[in-house]
């Protein structure tokens, strides 16, 4: 990585992001509390997390910043290793291990 | 397990979250690094940790703050990478919706997805547990993880540089994530929601400022929830 930013930039959004992260993390547990919420909302919420971790490091796989964006035989191995694992085992260490062992390898072997 | 005390479901809290601490711990120093690397201070580093308490926002954040996208960009894409935080808000309010609103108010700091993880998987297997044994089991989660995470923030900040390319750390947090992913993938629809982001963000990949994310995201939702209601209407939902 590299660039300079501005530091109120780099203030605003640390403040901007603890501040919005709160609200998140708040809004049901404190103000809905007891009370009931629509179906549909719920039926939405419950794919977020499946749908928003894969869509962030889809690219970061395909092309990863550390070859410059180029394709990494590599890399695809790892992830494909740590799904792979992880399917199986559904175990998150098990995948974690697999996929590094697998870079690593890969890396070493690949030179 | 129906006559565990407070302190003792604290315990084993504790215990249920403290493997999370050889993931979170690599993770939190990467941050550290990669943020001190980018240009950040070490108590802007810091205190981005203690602030945000959650890594995938803020590699999000980190790297639009060096793509030199504006501010509410890097606002909105972080956040949306967070909005999985709503859903465990949501999720936990049937079991501790019902506690004194400070007590709330301390674990929605505290909600991150290992915390979660282990607090609902207990809640749905010991049925009988009291709000309070809820409670301290939730805090028995956080307290072996969250400490590591600002420990080891502030260690990948003042080891920064000093970290070789050749360990490819830049690689964890694609393998971090995907392992905690696959687990996640109980149902078809949930299979389908990762598969349709997954291509919704390839595809969108061009776009400026991460918009593809977002976008991605919410289609991603929405075929999950689509295929959530195909699979109930023809009664093969579990």
């Amino acid at each position: 990585m590299s660039g300079a930013f501005d530091p109120v930039t780099t203030w605003i959004v640390i403040i901007g992001l603890g501040v919005g992260s709160y609200c998140l993390r708040f809004v049901f547990l404190g103000l809905v509390g007891d009370r009931a919420m629509p179906e549909w909302v719920l039926r939405h919420l419950r794919y977020t997390a499946v749908a928003i971790l894969p869509a962030l490091v889809a690219p970061l796989i395909l092309w990863p910043d550390a070859t410059g964006g180029e394709l990494d035989p590599a890399r695809l191995s790892a992830a494909a290793a740590t799904v792979g694992v992880g399917l199986v085992t559904r175990n998150v260490f098990a995948a974690v291990g697999a996929g590094a062992a697998t870079l690593y390898g890969m890396l070493y072997l690949l030179g | 397990m129906t006559s565990t005390t407070t302190k003792s479901a604290f315990w084993r809290g504790f215990r249920d979250g403290a493997p999370f601490v050889l993931v979170v711990a690599p993770f939190a120093m990467l941050f550290g690094v990669l943020a001190t690397e980018a240009g950040l201070s070490v108590l802007e580093t810091l205190l981005f940790s203690v602030a945000v308490v959650a890594g995938a926002a803020q590699f999000t954040a980190l790297q639009l703050l060096v793509e030199n996208a504006p501010t509410a960009i890097i606002l909105a894409s972080a956040l949306a990478v967070n909005l999985r935080m709503a859903m465990y808000s949501a999720s936990l309010t049937p079991h501790l919706g019902g506690t004194p609103l400070w007590q709330r108010a301390i674990a929605a700091y505290f909600l991150v997805d290992q915390s979660y993880a282990c607090s609902i998987a207990q809640y749905e297997k010991d049925t009988r547990m009291t709000q309070a044994q809820k409670v301290a089991y939730f805090f028995g989660t956080v307290a072996p993880v969250c400490p590591m995470w600002y420990v080891f923030t502030l260690v990948g900040a003042l080891v920064g540089n000093q970290i070789p390319p050749e360990w490819a750390l830049d690689f964890a947090v694609p393998i971090t994530f995907l392992a905690l992913t696959v687990p996640m993938l109980r149902t078809a629809a949930h299979v389908v929601a990762a598969l349709v982001a997954i291509a919704v963000a390839i595809m969108a990949n061009g776009m400026p400022f991460n918009l593809a994310l977002i976008i991605a995201g919410v289609v991603g939702m929405m075929a999950g929830a689509q295929t959530e209601l195909w699979l109930r209407a023809r009664g093969r939902w579990i």
